[in-house]
């Protein structure tokens, strides 16, 4: 029992040690200019353009049941007009960021975990060294840039989307005033908000894409070994997001105070 | 131009490589022959700086690769071309975007000049207006004539073969033999072949090597091999297996 759990943790932070590696040679490959933008263009497409309906998606129903549930609770203290300001401070600094990084964890982090893995199974990543190319310029850094660039971007249409969802149900539906309501949102919501769910997001990005690429390449073998990595991929990407999230919060709050 | 020294490799607790030592010379087309499972993929991957040993020596034109990182050994592996045993050829890509991989990124060749050499080697291959299929479109035999020209396109000075035939009928094997040594003949490269297919050996070969419980065992021209009296090289160049009870 003692060894077992003595080699949890030795593999845990082995598996640590080597995602630092590997996002320093990534950082390292970017600073060396080795990025082929035709690959990074199409990462921006596959992780940014393709991922828009799951994010709107989701976007636009946390915003719908937030604006419920918050007037729900504030209508009894009569500050119905104060719903879509709390939906959109929630959307721009919590929200938005975290559920666009679970949703890319889970769409995006999968993938890559699945497309890296099935390539080291069939020795293409052998293949590629054996073609004088570094896995990590030609493989992991377009990814991890595609989704560092497109992180921010589809967390801005999300709160947008967030946002704006909440208003016709606030009004549509809750028959709140308009006006006010629109008002308080932007008295309410600072720039600081905004700031610090973009900052979370590019991290989120950074974390969620170097966890996948790690996993799909350091990932078992076969079948069983892809699968294992894929799932790994998505479950410690999103652990990783929300854990991060609150350590994010914290120190945002310290640098960015409203 | 290739050497190696007391190459040791183990999996676990398993030693596949317990101390190899050979030299190949340049120009020179060699056969390494052995049982499944006994190491000789994984000694082919040593060369190419694929796998780093536990202990010895792989030393390419003096230079030694065995413990170098793999930015440094990138450069090393621009004189080598690699067929893999199940091709791995990257399956997003056509035909032609395999072939040309590695020219688009050394950048020092036209489109043009790409797409010519990309069809000169296409028909080198016999694998004439294949440019636009996919990988999961060819047979076997298909995908590894693709995964030889991507291996040979930007001419290489070695060329490492992990087992060439394996999986392929007899006349498909055949041909893959008759390429290898079109390959050699032509382009004057260096030739290390990893087989356990006899016929194949014989026909490729001007040297052959035998892996045997982690060492090379035995070196010789293919006609020395083929009538060697030493009882592992004749069970295992015959195809004759030890005989065991079984009860069933």
């Amino acid at each position: 029992m003692i060894n077992y759990a003595r080699s949890a943790v030795t593999d845990w932070f082995e598996g640590l040690g080597r995602g630092g590696i590997l996002a320093w040679e990534a950082v390292c490959s970017i600073f060396r200019g080795r990025i082929s933008s035709r690959d990074l263009l199409y990462q921006i497409y596959f992780i940014g353009i393709k991922s828009q309906s799951v994010v709107l998606i989701t976007g636009a129903f946390t915003g719908m049941v937030m604006c419920a549930q918050t007037y729900f609770q504030f209508h009894k203290v009569r500050m119905d007009t104060a719903t879509l300001a709390v939906v959109s401070v929630s959307m721009a600094s919590e929200l938005g960021p975290v559920l666009t990084g679970l949703m890319l964890a889970g769409r995006v982090g999968a993938a890559i975990a699945a497309e890296l893995g099935t390539m080291k199974v069939t020795e293409q990543i052998d293949a590629l060294r054996t073609l004088a190319t570094h896995p990590v310029d030609y493989l992991v850094v377009p990814r991890i840039m595609g989704t560092v660039l497109a992180m921010p971007l589809l967390t801005a249409e999300s709160i947008a989307i967030g946002i704006g969802s909440g208003y016709v149900v606030g009004v549509y539906l809750l028959d709140i005033d308009p006006t006010y309501l629109w008002h308080n949102m932007l008295r309410y919501t600072y720039p600081q908000h905004m700031a610090s769910g973009f900052i979370k997001a590019t991290c989120f990005g950074a974390m969620l894409s170097v966890v996948a690429c790690y996993k799909g390449l350091h990932c078992g073998q076969g079948a069983e070994g892809v699968g294992r990595a894929t799932t790994e991929a998505v479950v410690y990407s999103s652990i990783t997001i929300l854990i991060s999230n609150f350590f994010l919060t914290m120190l945002l709050n310290q640098m960015l105070p409203t | 131009m290739i050497e190696v020294r007391d190459l040791k490799k183990s999996f676990g607790s398993h030693r596949v490589l317990d101390g190899v030592n050979l030299k190949i010379e340049k120009g020179e087309s060699v056969v390494i022959i052995g049982a499944s499972g006994g190491g000789k993929s994984v000694l082919l991957k040593h060369l190419i700086g694929l796998t780093q040993p536990d202990e010895g020596d792989v030393l390419i034109e003096g230079q030694n690769i065995a413990h170098m990182n793999e930015r440094d050994l990138i450069r090393v592996r621009t004189k080598f071309g690699m067929l893999f045993q199940m091709a791995a050829l990257f399956d997003s890509m056509t035909v032609a975007e395999n072939i040309s991989f590695p020219l688009r990124r050394e950048k020092k060749l036209t489109e043009r000049e790409i797409t010519e050499r990309v069809s000169d080697i296409l028909e080198m291959v016999d694998l004439p207006g294949t440019e636009n299929k996919k990988p999961a479109e060819l047979s076997g035999g298909m995908r590894k004539r693709v995964g030889l020209a991507r291996a040979i396109v930007y001419r290489p000075e070695i060329v490492l073969y992990d087992e060439p035939t394996t999986g392929l009928d007899p006349i498909v094997s055949d041909s893959i033999d008759q390429l290898m040594v079109k390959v050699v003949e032509k382009l004057k490269v260096t030739s290390i072949v990893v087989t356990h297919d006899m016929r194949s050996a014989r026909r490729v070969a001007k040297r052959i090597l035998m892996l045997h419980e982690g060492k090379i065992h035995v070196s010789g021209t293919p006609d020395e091999i083929f009538s060697s009296k030493d009882p592992i090289v004749h069970n295992f160049v015959n195809g004759i297996s030890e005989e065991k009870e079984h009860n069933f």
